[in-house]
């Protein structure tokens, strides 16, 4: 056979890469701008290390949520249920602590069991007997918001153990001001109240993304052909690197790292390992992208389908105990529409809703663009179904532009 | 005798592509004219730039057709005219009714409430015309795709056609419905409608054409005229490819081994109607470095076979037993067929084969990506290596292995799905309609690339409508038909004629 390669066309660099990737750097730029705007708006209110932190804890359960539902929408599917799920599971794990007294720590590990069983009965309802998603999981939306409703008889439920609050309410411990000032003394450089523990750890984080980013960057450019210009890879870098220095010099000078920020973080790295580098996040991919190739290559869809909706149930459930912890009670009304900005952060971040595309920093990008519209325009004191438009203008625009690039790009 | 249609110095660019670059073409009023020419020698592009899907303005060059400059802003300006085309992809709604479906866009209706009696009256008149025996009631889903294509063409009637394009019209059909197809054609001709057809079939055009333009990467070769010179494959060819193409199949010296997978009453029903048989009790082998052909007509059962071998992708009721080497093996589902060392490169590439959106990388590796795994993580750097060796050893033409496999031509896009199945190692590789609507250089490609594995030891079992292809490439074939061997033969002792006569006299039988 012949086995001479054919001289191929010149590989797509600077502006090709550029022009491909478009979307992404597009994405950053526009999280970007949206802050700068409303940090000008609200006075510089918007950035203030209070706001800062409270921005997190607000959006922290809406990202979480929103790296599940990209799973599900990668896969061709949408879960509509998961505000509902976060209201049950959150009034269970109430009743569990406050009615039957029981200790927080089983109670969070039966709440994310719980939000598995939930998700494994309407994975069951869509992969094996193929119902439409949608119809699926409006049903459960309306089945697990109506069991809320009964279980908490129009109650607030709680307060709940200090434990268990500082999930969401809690902050990681200082444990290197106390010793650095006593070397240092309590200098204006090291104010006391300054927490230099989250500090080095954002500082960490900044330079383990460099690391390797740097590294893989490197690998890439010596063994594939497509690399991104060194200048925006560096600069794509550096605007990271310096947004997670600059979010953790914000919080360190307020309270510190959230401890649901910390889980979030972690959930994020996980989730981009598992969709970048793992076989089975591959594989929902193809799923996604074209289902019977996929079976025809030996994919196992179907388990595959009910296995994002376990995995989603799981993360919802986290979320119903995070938002519990947060209001430090249960109440019918918890999570209502949250379904919507999770679905929503999913598509301003590139989800395509046929499937097969879509990526964790674009979703959780998206998630923050919903989360600083929401915080600033609250801070400006917009009322909330002005709030409504925006967002849904905002989610319809950045559609648009994907779809416009994707015609005419 | 004049032209019906005059396309004059057609030029057409797309970003750093010049598809077409002043290409010329004449028809006659009443002729039926071919185009041939490899894939992405232009030809769609051209059809493109005539229907008015490539609007006037986006192309340099004049269009004259019936003796007045056309500037075609949207495909309804040319079918207003009678330029009507029928892609290879059909484009029919297969829930609604073949009457519903000729009518779309064209319903005889006052105020937008719709004559039904003149629907079903006219479409009763249109496939007497094309000697479709359907109720004009009956849904397109139900159909065979040679009975759609001809829906199509009621379809193009309907709008009054003068000039029909069509691209590929018998790539999917059998050898009967092809013929009756070209019969067709013959028949407007009488009628005075001038047909342009773009086909890979030399033999088909060879009977029906009565002129034939060869283009080559976006330029005109020439034009045949066949009423003086009598058309001769090897000189279309030699046009197509600008070359001699002497040898159609490379050359291969069989080494043939040991019975390496093996089927005895295999059995299978229809998915849909329990109890109804669709495989009736199939025996067959294929040896090491063997490849092994299975002719039959089009719904004789050959992709079913297959499918219900490959971890009863299709069918229900499976029965059988399934060796390899010897040895009993369980093909009860995808994965356990693939581990069994079976592989299928499916008949339909696209919508079967290939993650579209993906890149070469991705698809080359997805039947096997433990090969490219450690504990479920994927090694990037592995896979890189991999995806790179098959694009230089299949020699895909792309930019890079980075590239999506939607923006391949169909003979690379082949050519990946082949990487994929070669990368999960298989035993026996079953390929159905490997070079369908590929290009006679790619072709050439493909039978190399299958010679190669039969050589490594590999059994391979070919199903092919094209029996030259067959005959050409493989050492034994099956005949099948109506789900059952009828013939098996050497390829020494095979022909056309033969093949023909075996499925032939299992109709004799059967009535």
């Amino acid at each position: 056979m012949k086995n001479e390669v054919t001289k191929s066309p010149a590989a797509p660099g600077g502006a090709g890469f550029w022009k491909s990737n478009l979307r992404d750097y597009g994405l950053l730029g526009s999280l970007l701008v949206i802050m700068g705007f409303f940090e000008f708006l609200t006075g510089g209110v918007l950035l203030a290390p209070v706001n800062i932190t409270n921005l997190v804890l607000q959006n922290s359960y809406i990202v979480i949520m929103a790296l599940g539902m990209l799973l599900i929408i990668v896969g061709g599917n949408i879960d509509l249920s998961v505000g509902s799920i976060v209201g049950f599971v959150g009034a269970i794990a109430a009743t569990l602590m406050v009615d039957y007294k029981m200790p927080w720590v089983p109670v969070v590990g039966l709440s994310l069991v719980l939000g598995a069983l939930i998700g494994s009965a309407q994975g069951y309802f869509v992969a094996f007997a193929r119902i439409p998603s949608f119809i699926v999981t409006l049903g459960g939306m309306l089945i697990f918001r109506g069991l809320t409703g009964n279980i908490l008889l129009g109650q607030f439920v709680g307060p709940f153990p200090q434990d268990f609050q500082s999930i969401s309410s809690g902050f990681i411990p200082d444990v290197l001001s106390a010793p650095l000032v006593a070397v240092f003394g309590g200098s204006s450089a090291f104010s006391p109240t300054f927490r230099w523990t989250s500090m080095l750890i954002g500082m960490l984080g900044a330079g383990l993304l460099i690391v390797t980013s740097a590294r893989r960057w490197r690998r890439e450019k010596a063994h594939t052909i497509e690399t991104e210009p060194f200048a925006l890879f560096a600069g794509k870098n550096a605007v990271f690197a310096i947004l997670i220095v600059g979010l953790s010099y914000l919080l360190a000078s307020y309270r510190g790292l959230p401890n649901v920020l910390v889980i979030m973080g972690l959930l994020i790295l996980l989730y981009m390992f598992v969709t970048t580098r793992m076989t089975i996040g591959r594989r929902v991919y193809a799923l996604g992208g074209n289902r019977l190739a996929a079976q025809l290559s030996g994919v196992r869809t179907e388990r595959l389908i009910f296995l994002t909706f376990v995995n989603m149930g799981v993360l919802a459930g986290l979320a119903g105990l995070i938002v519990a912890a947060r209001l430090n009670s249960a109440t019918p009304s918890a999570g209502n529409s949250f379904e919507l900005d999770v679905i929503a952060a999913c598509f301003i971040g590139g989800a395509s809703a046929s499937g097969g595309v879509g990526k964790v920093m674009g979703v959780v990008i998206g998630a923050f663009v919903m989360g600083v519209m929401n915080n600033g325009m609250s801070i400006l004191g917009i009322g909330i179904y002005w709030q409504y438009v925006v967002k849904g203008i905002v989610l319809l625009a950045a559609v648009y532009v994907d779809v416009y690039q994707k015609n005419n790009g | 005798m004049t032209a019906i249609l005059e396309m004059r110095g057609i030029s057409k660019s797309f970003p750093g592509v010049r598809a077409l670059r002043n290409v010329n073409l004449t028809v006659q009023a009443g002729e039926i004219h071919a185009i041939c020419g490899e894939n992405g020698a232009g030809k769609s592009t051209l059809m493109k730039v005539l229907s008015g899907v490539y609007p006037y303005g986006s192309y340099e060059g004049d269009i004259v057709y019936k003796g007045d400059e056309r500037r075609f802003a949207t495909i309804s300006d040319s079918e207003h005219l009678g330029i009507i085309i029928i892609h290879q992809e059909l484009a029919l709604v297969p829930l609604l009714s073949i009457a519903e479906n000729i009518f779309l866009g064209n319903e005889p209706a006052t105020m937008g409430v719709i004559d039904w009696g003149a629907v079903f009256a006219r479409t009763r008149e249109l496939l007497a015309k094309v000697g479709l025996k359907e109720s004009p009631n009956a849904l397109i889903t139900n159909l065979g795709v040679g009975k759609q294509q001809l829906v199509e063409i009621a379809k193009a009637l309907a709008k009054k056609v003068q000039l029909l394009i069509l691209d590929e019209p018998t790539a999917s059909l059998n050898e009967g419905d092809s013929d009756a197809l070209l019969s067709l054609l013959l028949e407007f001709k009488a009628q005075g409608i001038a047909s342009i057809l773009i086909s890979h079939k030399l033999n088909e055009l060879a009977k029906v054409a009565d002129s034939i333009t060869v283009l080559r990467d976006g330029t005109t070769v020439e034009t045949i005229n066949c009423r003086i010179e009598k058309i001769s494959e090897a000189r279309i060819i030699k046009s197509m490819v600008g070359r001699e193409m002497s040898e159609r199949y490379p050359p291969r010296a069989p080494q043939i081994g040991d019975k390496l997978f093996e089927i005895s009453d295999w059995r299978v029903e229809h998915p849909l109607h329990a109890g109804r048989e669709v495989i009736k009790g199939v025996n067959l082998h294929v040896r090491q470095g063997e490849i092994l052909g299975i002719a039959g007509l089009m719904g004789s059962g050959r992709t079913e076979l297959a499918m219900s071998l490959f971890g009863r992708a299709y069918g229900r009721n499976v029965t059988g037993k399934a060796r390899m080497q010897g040895r009993e093996v369980d093909l009860s589902s995808i994965q356990r067929a693939i581990a069994s060392g079976l592989a299928y490169v499916t008949e339909d590439r696209k919508s079967l084969g290939l993650i579209l959106n993906e890149d070469i990388r991705n698809n080359v590796t997805l039947a096997n990506l433990p090969g490219i795994a450690w504990h479920g993580v994927i090694d990037d750097r592995k896979e890189v290596t991999v995806a790179n060796e098959y694009r230089a050893k299949l020699n895909i033409r792309s930019s890079s292995i980075l590239q999506k496999t939607l923006n391949l031509s169909g003979g690379n896009q082949q050519k990946v799905v082949l990487s994929k199945w070669l990368f999960a190692y298989p035993q026996v590789l079953i390929l159905d309609e490997p070079t369908r609507g590929i290009d006679v250089g790619a072709k050439y490609e493909i039978y190399t690339i299958i010679n190669d594995l039969a050589a490594t030891g590999k059994g391979v079992i070919v199903i092919s409508s094209e029996m030259p292809e067959l005959l050409g490439i493989c050492d034994r074939l099956y005949v099948m038909n109506e789900g059952r061997f009828v013939d098996e033969m050497s390829t020494s002792d095979a022909s056309q004629e033969r093949i023909m006569a075996s499925i032939m006299r299992q109709y004799g039988t059967v009535q």
